[in-house]
């Protein structure tokens, strides 16, 4: 369902400097619903990758799938269809700073057109669910870090998408609070839904005992069926 | 559909009263804007009246000598009609130039005693000309004084009034030519200034806007609240500027009315009021919603 085929993005720096090559060629496949953790040091193109994936950036070089659908070839406007099929947990968030929290999980599910009630019902649940239930009526800007990083997770999760992309959603988390996103995530898996998990939690992948991609220098080093976290 | 369209216009709302403070500086503006169109529109039937009012009270005035009989003053009369640029002549006879000065003088009992004190009537017979434009009367002149018909004539009331005559002309056609060009230089900075004002408005949620984006919000679900906004916007303006010029309107009226009867500013305000509407409300709701569409353009493009 996912497929990456050769793909090389270099970033030209403005000031003139010798460009960045943030990946180098990379392939790899997601055929079924799958829980993929793609880990690396800072700075290997984990972010960049999961950009390319929802067509955020375009890559220098190659082409990405999705059902057989070349993502990039997709005309800007009809590029709504692709990214409501996928959920993001963005590694700065990216919550609307001039909504509560409550329309900034309700509004994934206004672009899909669902009903007030409906609407009303799962974002309660899904913020109950993260932790969030006191905090439905505040501003981004009036949460902890950890806080907005739920209030991210809860938006990516609530319309119940094809596939998830979490980059870092444990990053500022208690291991606590840590370990039980990760559960949940595992849990959404387990309904079928595909994970793409970008981390550099060495705990989280060691007990996961799921898919590990090893990014370094924006290469694959290693792409293992139970993998573990080794640089 | 119909939940999408409802939860625009609701957001749409709910954007513009959650930044009240942005939206009133907005709705200034548009004010500014929406008034000077008001201005140049009503500028147009207030320039003309003036100058058909003035237009009006030019003419020209010959006067025959005290022999000449009416049956040559008519022929006079006959021969001038043919002129093209000639639009009406008037006769008026020795005895109808008496009534009508004592008609309007008849309770200032010093000038009526001196009338009857000269004896005889003094006044001269006289045709009035009046020409289709202002322009024009200059040939009429030439050819009374040079034509066949001089020796009968006394004398012309053209010089006395020509630089009134002249002037009015060149109003006229100075009232046409700034008001354009100055219509035009302001129009286009006021233009410039609503949109700008709106770019800023809408600068301020460009990071929201890119966040939809990658949220999956289709293009239409993310400029409608912001047109829904500029049509508010657009309309509260409108609806303030329509109270500003029917104030104005009022208030002037008695003033000028004072000055020249013949122009008023309420009726001109009452026959254009429908047109009037119309033009406050598309120049508002238009520059309100085209330009969040071109300012949002920009943020959409992730
Ligand atoms: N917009 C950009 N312009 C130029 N260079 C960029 C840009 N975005 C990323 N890079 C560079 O590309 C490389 C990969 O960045 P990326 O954000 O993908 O790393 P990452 O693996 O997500 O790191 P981290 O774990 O710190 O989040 C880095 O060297 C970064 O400096
Ligand atoms: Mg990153």
């Amino acid at each position: 369902m996912l497929s990456i085929q050769n793909i090389s993005k270099i970033y030209s720096s403005k000031s003139g400097e010798k460009p960045t090559i943030a990946l180098d060629n990379i392939s790899f496949e997601i055929t079924k619903p799958e829980f993929v953790s793609v880990v690396g040091k800072s700075g290997a193109g984990k972010t960049t990758l999961l950009k390319l994936i929802l067509a955020e950036e375009s890559p220098t070089q190659g082409k990405i799938l999705f059902d057989g659908i070349d993502v990039h070839k997709i005309k800007k406007s009809h590029l709504s269809c692709l990214r409501q099929r996928i959920g993001v947990v963005f590694q700065d968030y990216k919550l609307f700073p001039f909504k509560t929290i409550y329309e900034n999980v309700a509004y994934v599910m206004e672009v899909m057109g669902a009903e007030e009630k409906e609407i009303s019902r799962d974002v309660l649940q899904i913020l109950e669910l993260v932790g969030l239930a006191d905090r439905v009526n505040n501003f981004p800007a009036e949460l902890s870090g950890g806080e907005k990083q739920r209030a991210a997770i809860a938006r990516a999760l609530i319309h119940r998408p094809e596939v998830i992309l979490a980059d870092e959603p444990t990053g500022n988390l208690d291991p606590y609070n840590a370990s039980d996103i990760v559960r949940l995530l595992n849990k959404i898996y387990e309904f079928g839904t595909t994970i793409v998990l970008a981390t550099h939690n060495k705990e989280i992948i060691n007990s996961l005992g799921k898919r590990v991609i090893t990014l370094d220098e924006g290469k694959v080093i290693k792409d293992e069926k139970r993998g573990r976290f080794i640089l | 559909m119909l939940t999408s369209f409802k939860r625009i216009i609701k957001t749409g709302w709910k954007n513009f009263s959650r930044n009240i403070s942005l939206s009133s500086a907005t709705i200034f503006i548009m004010v500014m804007v929406i008034s000077l169109a008001t201005l140049l529109f009503i500028f147009n039937p207030i320039s003309k009246t003036l100058i058909s009012i003035l237009q009006e009270k030019v003419d020209v005035s010959i006067y025959f000598k005290e022999e000449v009989s009416p049956e040559e003053i008519l022929e006079v009369r006959s021969e001038v009609s043919k002129i093209p640029e000639v639009e009406e002549i008037g006769f008026i006879s020795r005895e109808q130039a008496l009534e009508k000065f004592i008609e309007r003088y008849k309770d200032n009992p010093v000038l009526i005693e001196s009338l009857t004190e000269v004896g005889y009537n003094p006044f001269l017979a006289s045709l009035n000309i009046k020409a289709h434009q202002s322009s024009q009367y200059e040939q009429v002149v030439k050819f009374l004084e040079t034509g066949p018909f001089k020796d009968l004539i006394d004398k012309i009331d053209y010089y006395q009034r020509r630089p009134v005559i002249e002037k009015v002309f060149s109003f006229t056609a100075a009232v046409n030519k700034t008001g354009i060009f100055l219509g035009v230089i302001l129009g286009v900075i006021a233009v410039l200034l609503a949109f700008n004002t709106i770019r800023i408005a809408i600068h301020n949620s460009g990071e929201e806007i890119s966040i939809m984006r990658l949220v999956g919000a289709s293009n239409w679900f993310i400029r409608g609240p912001f047109l829904v906004q500029g049509v508010v916007v657009g309309l509260i303006a409108a609806l303030i500027t329509l109270l500003i010029t029917f104030g104005a309107c009022y208030g002037f009226d008695s003033k000028v009315r004072a000055v020249a009867p013949e122009i008023g500013f309420f009726n001109i305000f009452l026959a254009n009021f429908w047109s009037l509407l119309l033009i406050q409300l598309a120049t508002g709701i238009g520059l309100g919603t085209v330009s969040s569409l071109i300012a949002i353009r920009k943020y959409l493009k992730i």
